[in-house]
């Protein structure tokens, strides 16, 4: 009786487990593949980036922190100022372009259950072996002053990516929050070779050196979402 | 039908849908690299330089130097074409100018670089300084 008590018992959280995983499946491929790729395109390039409506997730996994996921999936806050694909979402003005509000829709938002369940199984899209390799970024302080100079005035990241909410460039996704959001590694990779990830993504690839990109990674991993750095 | 003949005739036919091929080849491929050097620059210029190319992109209103305005006839003549294929496929550094320009050289194939250049001449409705 107790035997077949803890068997029906692991039966009953294997089913469970199960049962969450298929549920952030079916969340993720009913709410999020209008607009996300959960597959890797079969066209990499142009073409898909200016028909998808949001970035890529089938390398979630190996992108994003769970525990950010879960909670930006209940209050979502826009990351990229100007939308995706960036271009379709500016008006001209009498000073500089501006982001046309009028075209941008607000990102659907998840119940706390959904929320987990679909960041359960957006973290088991993995990207392919070698894009995001485990312990690339050294963890190495920087000096906030030293980052920001390479961040903007020596290697020019700043013209497009904001580190302070409401200033800096508006093309590139927000990095105040990227510590919260993004794993280290995949900072490091990104920042290496965006066209890796993003064939044709509006991101350069700088050939930048190895001190270079641990010291960009440790810069944005430091951003406490303030403008500073703790 | 003579089966000579018809050979004939359909050498004749492909000579000739050949020679039409030929005389629309120069315009349409001209046309071609136009439309994809507006998609280039619709994709990765716009950022900075702006949607109408006058230098007011949405990034510029931060940036410590101001983006070129490739509208501007005066100012873009001044420029050789060597000059705006080296900055673009290598960055503004490379021409003496701005970091905040960078080099597109991984991400533009060198067609799609000449290509830009091009295109950008019939932005500005300029030629090349003499």
């Amino acid at each position: 009786m107790k035997r077949a008590t803890v068997i029906a018992a692991v039966v009953g959280l294997a089913a469970s487990a199960s049962g969450h995983a298929q549920n952030g499946q079916s969340i993720v491929e009913s709410q999020c593949i209008a607009c996300h790729a959960v597959a890797k395109p079969d066209k990499a390039g142009i073409d898909h980036l200016w028909e998808r409506k949001g970035p890529d997730l089938h390398y979630a996994g190996s992108k994003f922190n769970q525990a950010w996921l879960e909670s930006w999936l209940q209050n979502p806050a826009r990351i990229r100022p100007a939308g995706e694909l960036y271009t379709k979402h500016l008006k001209a003005t009498d000073a500089e372009d501006a982001v046309d509000e009028t075209t941008l829709q607000p990102h659907v938002k998840l119940s706390a259950a959904d929320a987990k369940a679909a960041a359960e199984y957006l973290m088991s899209l993995k990207a392919p072996d070698g894009l995001v390799q485990a312990g690339a970024f050294k963890g190495g302080k920087v000096s906030p002053s030293m980052g920001a100079m390479f961040f903007n005035k020596l290697r020019g990241c700043g013209a497009c990516h904001s580190t302070a909410s409401g200033t800096g460039g508006a093309s590139g996704a927000e990095l105040h929050t990227a510590a919260e959001r993004l794993q280290p590694d995949y900072i490091y990779a990104y920042v290496k070779d965006p066209q890796a990830f993003d064939p044709g993504i509006w991101m350069p690839t700088l050939n930048l050196s190895e001190p270079d990109l641990q010291r960009l990674t440790g810069y944005i991993v430091q951003l406490n979402g303030k403008g500073a750095t703790p | 039908m003579n089966p000579i003949r018809s050979v004939s005739m359909h050498v004749l036919a492909a000579a000739s849908a050949a020679c039409l091929t030929l005389a629309a080849a120069p315009a349409s491929a001209a046309a071609d690299q136009h439309a994809r050097a507006q998609r280039n620059y619709d994709t990765y210029c716009v950022q900075c330089h702006g949607i109408e190319r006058n230098g007011k992109g949405i990034n510029s209103k931060n940036m410590s130097v101001q983006p070129r305005d490739h509208s501007d006839a005066k100012g873009m003549t001044d420029i050789p074409d060597d000059e705006l294929l080296h900055a673009i496929q290598d960055g503004g550094l490379a021409v003496n100018k701005s970091v905040l320009m960078p080099a597109w050289g991984n991400v533009l194939s060198p067609e799609e670089i000449k290509e830009m250049v091009a295109y950008l001449r019939h932005v500005c409705n300029c030629g090349i300084s003499q």
